[in-house]
């Protein structure tokens, strides 16, 4: 066997293929991070000082009356009661529409994976594929459908249709978990009589809280970005704060507050931000869970 | 003993069937269900409420005389082409630099990716602000001494698609980028130590070898913002509400508009139809290729 030399490769310290390669990623980091700091730095100035002209200039009287007025007062259309409203909302879909999704897609994972039925593979097929029709093509239908339900325009028929949308990504992300687990687990406790449900709570659930994680930042975020069908389906009351802060910015009448604008505009996207910055690698790896197949 | 312990096996199905209805219900009746009462009724005389007088191609020949709908179709193209171009090609390059073994990956990949956590209105309200003429990133440039410096992208029928590029991309590359970069270090390592021992340069080595070996993680990433796009919704709301005019109006919204606000129902469906062949023209021949594998392993 060859003796390798050690030690560290001498190199030499202007490397121009490395400068060129940091400087690449460093130009894409500044145009990525620019709308955060615009978004930041209008979000504390006063209108004057934003009338100015100069979106990247650090606030020179620092203010945080845009903040309050996004959070409490600021107007969508007709009412006056700022974003709270909206986020009060959102958490209220929010919080069932992840429970009942995560529900029932991790028993149709575990489903798909352990118990396999005549046809369940083809039902599965279609979840998938499914996924990919546009929502525009189902909307109309699944209108009359909640509407016969009696839940249009409501808490429960915003949530029930977020349940269904959830359902092929994370029917594939469980199933693809659970497919990966030993079998002999599984065999195992089949002969120690446990049933569907036993297997299932006693066993499955408690060894994937990683697979549960991925499931929740994947659905909080996803639901809480959520647009089309809070405005379709939720009902005036129950706009959630994406539909919220549109109406806000968009409003045609008023002046515009661009500083209080930014403000609602953080105040929306912190949720899936705190998230993001939380979980890092498992965001990733629920956002990838998509595009690898099993 | 064994017939004792054995439970039975159409008791056992059941538990599995009945655990399974929603996502049954679910396939059956909206994925399935919902798309062939979309496409059935978009053949009907519907106006605002759907009716079942059934008048052939009708309503498509309408919807392609309408320059509103015809508007939409050529900007969702560009849009797409450009869009996909551009994330599929920037992804890769910032992937293929991310790999080189640097300092701080984890931040980069932070910063490229944390638009991707965001709401399109979100993304779209941002961009508003930036590239609003008269306070935005133009009058910034201007103020400090480029009095001729022009970036009213969003202001103008012509450009405006552009506004919505630039949003769109800065939104969506990181995540092709992720993709690419898991791609990337799939890529098996002999691969590199083969083609250094034969001095083949990196970059012929990306093109050559690498980038054909990823051929499935390009065709999954492509099927995956090409089906984006045909939805792309939420952006054009926020950023620009269809305007300045219906310089940037979109199918998705097209039949929202038609649905809701405009008590269309018949022209929405067709649109909405036209948006399903879309989507199925991509999916088709993907899914030919996944089967295909599937039949050779």
């Amino acid at each position: 066997m060859a003796i390798e030399p050690t030690g560290p490769r001498p190199r030499r310290n202007f490397d121009p293929t490395r400068i060129m390669i940091y400087s690449v990623l460093a130009v894409a980091a500044v145009y990525y991070l620019l709308p955060l700091w615009v978004m930041v730095m209008t979000s504390l100035k006063g209108m004057p000082e934003v009338r100015l002209g100069n979106i990247f200039a650090p606030p020179v009287e620092l203010t945080f009356e845009p903040w309050a007025k996004a959070w409490d007062s600021a107007c969508t259309g007709l009412y006056c009661e700022g974003l709270k409203v909206g986020f009060g909302n959102s958490v209220k879909i929010l919080i069932p529409s992840v429970i009942i999704s995560i529900a029932i897609a991790s028993v149709n994972g575990y489903a798909l994976s352990f118990w396999r039925f005549k046809g369940s593979e083809v039902f599965f097929t279609i979840l998938i594929f499914g996924s990919f029709i546009p929502y525009q093509v189902m909307l109309y239908p699944l209108v009359i459908i909640t509407r016969e339900l009696g839940i249009f325009g409501s808490l429960a028929g915003v949530i029930f249709i977020h349940t269904i949308f959830g359902m092929p990504i994370l029917t594939l992300l469980f199933r693809n978990y659970f497919a990966s687990l030993p079998e002999e687990l599984f065999k195992a406790a089949r002969v120690d009589g446990a049933g569907f449900w036993g297997i299932f709570l006693k066993i499955l659930v408690p060894m994937s809280p990683p697979i549960f994680v991925v499931a929740i930042i994947l659905q909080v975020t996803g639901i809480w970005n959520d647009f089309l069908f809070g405005v379709i389906f939720a009902g005036t009351k129950n706009f959630p704060m994406t539909v919220q802060l549109n109406n806000i910015v968009n409003a045609t009448q008023g002046v515009k507050e661009y500083n209080v604008n930014m403000a609602a505009t953080i105040l929306t996207g912190a949720v899936p931000l705190l998230i993001y910055f939380v979980s890092g690698k498992l965001f990733v790896r629920g956002i990838a869970a998509g595009a690898v197949k099993g | 003993m064994a017939n004792q312990a054995r439970p039975n096996p159409y008791f056992r199905n059941m538990n599995a069937k009945v655990a399974a209805t929603p996502m049954i219900l679910t396939t059956l009746v909206v994925f399935v269900g919902c798309s062939v009462w979309t496409v059935i009724y978009s053949f009907s005389a519907s106006r605002a409420l759907p009716v079942n007088e059934f008048v052939g191609f009708a309503q498509y020949e309408r919807l392609f005389n309408t320059s509103r709908w015809n508007k939409s179709v050529g900007n969702i193209a560009t849009y797409g082409v450009v869009s996909l171009i551009f994330s599929l090609v920037v992804g890769f390059v910032l992937a293929a630099f991310m790999d080189q073994k640097i300092r701080f990956e984890n931040t980069f990949r932070t910063i490229y990716l944390y638009p991707f956590a965001l709401s399109f209105i979100v993304t779209g309200v941002v961009w508003q602000w930036i590239l609003n003429p008269t306070f935005g990133l133009q009058e910034t440039i201007r103020n400090l001494g480029w009095e001729s410096f022009t970036f009213d992208l969003i202001a103008h029928r012509n450009t405006v698609i552009y506004a919505l590029l630039i949003a769109g991309i800065w939104q969506g590359t990181g995540f092709v980028m992720a993709l690419m970069l898991a791609g990337l270090r799939s890529v098996d390592d002999e691969i590199w130590k083969a083609s250094r021992v034969d001095g083949i340069p990196k970059w012929k080595t990306y093109i050559f070898v690498v980038i054909p070996m990823m051929r499935g993680v390009f065709v999954t990433t492509l099927v995956i913002i090409a089906s984006g796009i045909v939805r792309l919704y939420d952006l054009v709301v926020a950023l620009t509400n269809g305007g300045p005019g219906i310089a940037s109006e979109v199918p998705a919204k097209y039949v929202y508009d038609f649905m809701f606000a405009r008590a269309n129902v018949g022209q929405a469906l067709a649109a909405s139809t036209v948006m399903l062949t879309t989507v199925l023209i991509i999916l088709i021949p993907w899914i030919y290729l996944e089967y295909g594998k599937k039949k050779q392993g």
